[in-house]
């Protein structure tokens, strides 16, 4: 079991090493010269060898390759061009509002869509799964950003409910934090629940009609405890996979629902970068959410034992 | 009724051309999302493509004295902060967006393909390509697209890009998981025992197997594009403002959303009308084509 331990970590490490390359090569493999295009259109020349410079396109690719690698190694994602401030502190700074949502729309949009899910696979066929499914497909279908403006339109503009925009850090009570955070984790957490109330289901469906569902109905257990006891219990490998894979579209989605809803978070430092064209700044975020990906995802598989004992390394 | 539908098409006598169409017909109005979802993104490519005759107002056309007008029999859904005909900006920004969605599918199932076949026949070749699919489903879809475009001069051409590389990872593994399940197939070894070239085994026995699965989770990739290209001009980093877009159009709107909604309101209401009904075509059409799928949505945008 140790080994296997051992084994899936190391293996993370080439996937890891695979998106550092392929961020790398991203600024190189655009057509165009990109430290022109950094600098704009009104950029002199000593602007555009400045920025060059700065990205370290001067040197050969290798040697960049290289220093980028040792760089990322101590934990160094280099100098924003804007600011000149180092990227690890401009995205440290900005950690806490997109963790916070980040956990919250997680949460929350795990504990109502695991039971759609499971509430439609039990109802398979009928009405019910069919009006389910078709919401979860209905809010999969519309952009986070219409969502965030239909629900600040009518509960903060029209009805006065919450704040429109902002964010109040969890030091100043709870009471302030959430106020703040309710409307943006629910337009993130829509798309990303009616993924996994689908795939929920789906996971469902294939458990419910074993023999010891059967049995379980059979020796007179109520609905409620074969479902969420018996079933969920079986059809969980799937989901939680789910719950790890689909976090590309919550990090995703956070960049976009930060703008919507000006939280200052690492989302909104990276549009703030795009309007700058400040690059570095891009893709220290890319790598910090790919690389939190990856390890939540290598935790995930881990914990399938946990999950499922029948499953042996 | 569906169990009578069903047995119809069981006892149906084998196809003769006319036959088998009713019976291909038949089957497709057992899956009513396909023909909801058809009939709905039919009418949006409709309305947008004949946006020319359509339209009463040039989309581009500023007029500051008419600017954030309501709804009215002048402009049908009123006018943008710039005095721009809201009505005429809509059909020409869903040409945009629509041709984002469906040439960014078209390039990602045939890069996909193309990966997937070579991975799924050549092991050397496997490994490697395989390690950097996963590589790049660990990166968030957009933030990718928005290193790119911030990368390349602004338009459309980049924002397809942009939208493609994120979605290669799913097309090549669906490729490359039906090529090995094929190649174990007994036909394929009689067809390799025969004497049947590379290319042709791949292309009457291969491919036809792969195109379902693969057609499926294009229609999935083309919902997805629209919404990310709404996402990248939304965030500055896609289609250039000056070209109307969906997403280039709420990306204005947001500024008026106090005092006049329905700038916001109607590109939205197309947008999600636009992919809810592709994504309801290509649920239909994967219950349609696989039953084994049913219900998995795909994963990452």
């Amino acid at each position: 079991m140790l080994t296997y331990i051992m084994g899936r970590i190391l293996s993370s490490i080439p996937v890891m090493a695979v998106i550092a390359v392929i961020v790398f090569m991203l600024l190189h493999l655009t057509p165009g010269d990109p430290a022109a295009i950094i600098a704009g259109d009104q950029a002199s020349a000593a602007d555009v060898e400045r920025i060059r410079q700065a990205l370290g396109l001067n040197r050969s690719l290798p040697e960049q390759f290289i220093t980028w690698v040792g760089q990322i190694l101590t934990g160094d994602l280099g100098t924003s061009i804007y600011t000149g401030r180092p990227v690890t502190e401009l995205i440290a700074q900005r950690l806490e509002p997109t963790v916070s949502l980040a956990l919250l729309t997680l949460v929350v949009a795990v504990l109502v869509a695991v039971p759609i899910g499971v509430i439609a696979a039990w109802k398979a066929g009928t009405w019910v799964d069919w009006a389910l499914m078709f919401v979860a497909i209905l809010f999969f279908s519309i952009p986070i950003f219409i969502t965030g403006y239909f629900l600040v339109f009518n509960f903060s503009i029209q009805w006065r409910l919450l704040p429109v925009q902002g964010y109040r850090s969890f030091s100043g009570g709870i009471g302030p934090f959430l106020s703040h955070l309710v409307l943006p984790a629910v337009s993130l957490g829509l798309v990303y629940a009616s993924l996994l109330a689908r795939m929920s289901r789906t996971a469902m469906l294939e458990v419910l009609h074993q023999d010891y569902i059967r049995t379980a109905r059979a020796k007179g257990l109520g609905s409620g405890k074969v479902l969420f006891i018996h079933a969920l219990k079986n059809a969980a490998v799937p989901i939680i996979t789910t719950i790890g894979t689909g976090l590309v579209l919550l990090l995703g989605g956070v960049v976009v629902v930060e703008s919507v809803f000006a939280i200052p978070g690492v989302g909104r430092l990276t549009v703030d970068a795009v309007l700058r064209r400040d690059y570095p700044i891009i893709q220290g975020v890319i790598l910090l959410f790919s690389f939190a990906y990856v390890i939540v995802n290598l935790g995930i598989d881990l914990s399938y034992r946990l999950v499922d004992p029948r499953i042996r390394y | 009724m569906d169990q009578v539908l069903g047995s119809t098409i069981t006892t149906t006598p084998p196809p003769m051309a006319r036959g088998r169409w009713r019976t291909v017909l038949r089957a497709v109005f057992r899956h009513p999302r396909i023909v909801v979802g058809g009939a709905l993104f039919a009418v949006i490519t409709l309305l947008t493509l004949l946006a020319p005759w359509l339209a009463t107002h040039d989309p581009m056309q500023i007029n500051p004295v008419e600017r954030l007008q309501a709804p009215s029999a002048a402009h049908l859904l009123g006018t943008d902060g710039l005095g721009r005909d809201v009505f005429s900006r809509v059909l020409y920004g869903g040409r945009v967006s629509l041709f984002v969605g469906l040439s960014s599918a078209l390039a990602a199932s045939l890069a996909g393909l193309v990966l997937g076949l070579v991975s799924g026949y050549v092991r050397a070749i496997d490994n490697i390509v395989m390690l950097v699919m996963t590589g790049l489903m660990a990166i968030p879809g957009i933030l990718l697209a928005i290193a790119f475009t911030t990368l390349s001069s602004a338009s459309v051409a980049t924002v397809v890009i942009a939208i493609t590389i994120p979605e290669v990872p799913r097309t090549a593994r669906l490729v490359r998981s039906t090529v090995l399940s094929i190649r174990e197939q007994p036909y394929v070894d009689a067809a390799i025992v025969t004497g049947t070239s590379f290319p042709r085994l791949l292309l009457r026995h291969i491919f036809p197997n792969a195109a379902a699965p693969l057609i499926v989770q294009a229609t999935f990739i083309c919902a997805s594009a629209i919404i990310v290209e709404a996402y990248l001009s939304f965030l500055g980093a896609g289609t250039p403002p000056e070209i109307p877009s969906w997403g280039n159009m709420i990306a204005e709107a947001r500024n008026f959303l106090r005092f006049a909604v329905w700038i916001l309101l109607y590109p939205s209401l197309l947008l999600g009308v636009a992919v809810l009904s592709i994504n309801l075509l290509g649920d239909g059409l994967r219950d349609w084509l696989d039953p084994r799928l049913s219900g998995r949505l795909t994963e990452g945008r």
